[in-house]
């Protein structure tokens, strides 16, 4: 696998007022890295920007992944490229999955969605159903016309609670969980001020059993250095120049380097290797927050570089 | 054994070969040939299973959890027509959903992050051991490399690591050998373990629990995941259970493997001990080599084709995973244990949702008893021949008498 991963758009439909849902599959029909729900990917525009998108598809299909896109009015111009210029048959850059929001077992669930926060909760309730759990959905969104997916759930019954503002108002979370028993988690993603109401409206329960996710507008980990950086390996002395062909591992292998590597999609941790000098872009699935800002190792397989030039320890 | 390729459908090869006789178990690697040889996937009549031997079906089988799910097991025994033998496990006999929460915890808890405040200390015991068998005991030593250095070490630092209690450890072994034999057929191996199962299953499932546990291992970490909601309670027994069952067996003759290949490929010893930092390859290398793991089963959940027939669905496929690993379509000479071979995509842990979750223990303990060696060893031989262990899963050995010449 080389350090520019690409997807190429298969299907762009429109999902909702103000929503595309992209289907996307690698150029050569391979098998995708699997996922579970609440995994986002990253994907790297024309722009070189790059944007975090839930998938929100359905994972025994290992060949697509599907993502979708609310047109961000105030957005920086990721969202309007996705939805006036980016086409069929385009490719994205993509990283990932990664997953900061998975679902842990239960015999019992609340989900409350807030418009396009409804895309990592699609899988969920999926499998919530598939795994016999009982569950309730809480959805809203500023119209009825605006809330995506509405087709895919009516097969739920009157387990999916559909709550458009412009009709009903704000979204009654009080109620919502007011029969929530210690065996129940509570799952939302939306907007902050949602996000903030729900935590309000659990405070009185241990926090583990809500689970949040927050759509953040930060590029997060992974700005594209797209010119070619040095990577010096320090056990030989030796130096080469990665360019955006290449990954690290596959640059440091044509020059000697003996990096013992597995999955080579940043998920199992195999070639693990420590930064000596040098800022690295991580784009794995592994670290956290506060091990991706020490800076003091890095999975060459799918990781890059931020400076002009990395020392690794191999 | 025979191979033919019979007109009349189905059109698959079909290779008359029991993998699990005792003839195989003692040198696998002529029926590995036969097979790969024999088609990308064949039929072995002897026990109405289809099997794959060659490198880019079994990946291909390893990763597809879609079409060849897990929970019907592993092993031959089909669980859904079939009672297993103990509760399933939740890791390897499992397929997503159940399967994504246990997976997540473990692999927090036995990855490389996790890991390294056990690096320094597992290197330390390494060296300790290697000073016991070596101080004071003339300039060679002979020694039984299975007994007194791959058993031994994992013995010595996993046990603690979970933070199991000392009584009783002795049993650990002996259960993961007839767990991985229980993945085979029900022959002689099988009954062999059959008269202790009761006994050391009750003995895994009491370690299990939470106050058996000492407080900072693995063990006690799986539990803390059942208060963070991440698991249930009634998950975190049978996950550490996983650990006893896998975490053993599996590294000791993975040790075993890597002592065989360094004593009996002198030039790798010395590229070793120029470069110890090596000792990761090194072992995953054995891992490819002699593959610890042979075989696992998956079942077909719909028709699924491979190799231009159908195997078609609830039906058991056998993947010879060190077949796989000495594929020549795939490996370069491939028989040869060779250091300077980027052994990288082996399937030796397996490959996709299941692949092996302690791979980076087994590694660390790889690393820590190699490097320990490389610095007191100056040349190590075989003894005399080693003797092969038989199991239906694992390539193991029984011993492996070892000759070092201690550095002056």
């Amino acid at each position: 696998m080389d350090g520019t991963d690409r997807l190429v758009v298969r299907e762009k439909t429109r999902a909702a007022e103000g929503v595309v849902a992209l289907t996307l599959a690698r150029p050569d029909g391979g098998r995708l890295p699997d996922w579970a729900p609440g995994a986002h990917v990253d994907l790297t525009l024309a722009s070189g920007a790059t944007r975090q998108y839930s998938l929100c598809g359905d994972r025994w299909d290992a060949h697509t992944y599907r993502v979708a896109v609310l047109r961000e009015v105030d957005g920086r111009g990721g969202s309007a490229y996705v939805h006036d210029e980016l086409a069929v048959g385009d490719t994205v850059g993509f990283g990932g999955p990664r997953n900061h929001f998975a679902m842990v077992p239960s015999a019992r669930y609340l989900f409350v969605a807030g418009g396009i926060g409804i895309t990592p909760l699609l899988p969920m309730v999926g499998q919530a159903e598939l795994v016999g759990a009982d569950w309730a959905l809480l959805y809203g969104g500023r119209s009825r016309d605006s809330m995506a997916f509405r087709d895919e759930l009516a097969r739920f019954g009157d387990r999916v609670r559909l709550h458009p503002q412009d009709e009903a108002g704000l979204l009654p979370l009080a109620s919502f969980v007011a029969d929530a028993d210690e065996g129940t988690v509570v799952y939302c993603c939306g907007p902050g001020p949602l996000l903030a109401a729900i935590e309000d409206a659990t405070a009185h329960r241990p926090p583990h059993l809500l689970r949040t996710e927050r759509f953040t507008a930060a590029e997060l980990g992974a700005p594209v250095r797209g010119e070619p950086f040095v990577v010096e390996l320090a056990r030989t002395g030796v130096t080469v120049t990665v360019g955006p062909e290449l990954s690290v591992l596959e640059a440091a292998r044509r020059v000697g380097a003996t990096a013992l590597s597995s999955c080579e999609q940043g998920t199992c941790g195999t070639c693990e290797t420590a930064v000596l000098a040098g800022v690295p872009d991580h784009r794995d699935s592994i670290l956290a927050d506060h091990e991706r800002a020490a800076g003091d190792c890095l999975f060459p397989c799918v990781s890059r570089s931020c400076t002009d030039r990395l020392v690794l320890d191999l | 054994m025979t191979t033919t390729a019979p007109t009349a459908r189905p059109a698959i090869p079909v290779v008359d070969v029991d993998p699990f006789s005792h003839e195989v178990l003692e040198d696998p690697l002529p029926m590995q040939a036969a097979l790969r040889d024999a088609g990308p996937v064949v039929f072995l009549p002897r026990y109405d299973l289809y099997a794959v031997a060659r490198y880019a079906e079994v990946r291909a089988a390893l990763v597809d959890w879609q079409r060849f799910p897990s929970s019907a097991g592993v092993g031959m025994s089909n669980f859904r027509h079939e009672t297993p033998w103990r509760p399933p496990s939740l890791l390897l006999e499992a397929d997503p959903p159940h399967h994504d929460a246990p997976r997540a915890v473990l692999s927090a808890i036995l990855g490389p992050r996790a890991l390294r405040r056990l690096t320094d200390r597992w290197f330390a015991d390494a060296e300790d051991l290697v000073a016991g068998l070596l101080d004071g005991a003339g300039p060679v030593v002979e020694l039984d490399g299975m007994a007194a250095l791959a058993a031994a070490f994992p013995l010595r630092v996993f046990p603690d690591a979970v933070g199991l209690p000392r009584e009783g450890r002795e049993n650990l072994l002996p259960y993961g050998d007839h767990a991985f034999n229980a993945f085979g057929p029900s022959n002689d191996l099988v009954a062999k373990g059959a008269p202790r199962v009761a006994e050391l299953s009750a003995w895994v499932g009491a370690q299990c629990a939470r106050e058996v546990l000492a407080d900072d291992g693995f063990g006690a970490a799986i539990w803390a995941a059942s208060d963070r909601g991440e698991i249930t309670p009634a998950q975190a027994p049978l996950i550490v259970r996983s650990l006893l069952t896998a975490g053993v067996d599996t590294t000791v003759h993975g040790l075993g493997a890597v002592l065989h290949g360094l004593a009996t490929h002198p030039d790798a010893w010395a590229t070793l001990r120029a470069r110890p930092e090596r000792a990761r390859v090194a072992f995953d290398e054995a891992v490819r080599w002699q593959s610890p793991v042979q075989t696992f089963f998956r079942t077909a959940e719909v028709d699924t084709p491979i190799g231009g027939t159908v195997v078609p669905a609830d039906r058991k496929i056998l993947m010879f995973l060190g077949a796989a690993n000495r594929d020549p379509r795939h490996w370069a000479d491939p028989d040869r244990f060779d250091l300077d071979r980027d052994p990288s995509g082996h399937v030796g842990y397996g490959m996709g949702i299941h692949q092996c979750v302690g791979q980076h223990v087994a590694r660390l303990e790889g690393a820590a008893l190699l490097t320990a060696l490389t610095r007191r060893v100056e040349r190590i031989e075989p003894a005399a021949a080693p003797a092969r262990h038989h199991n239906n899963t694992m390539r193991a050995f029984a011993s492996l008498p070892l000759r070092l010449h201690l550095a002056g």
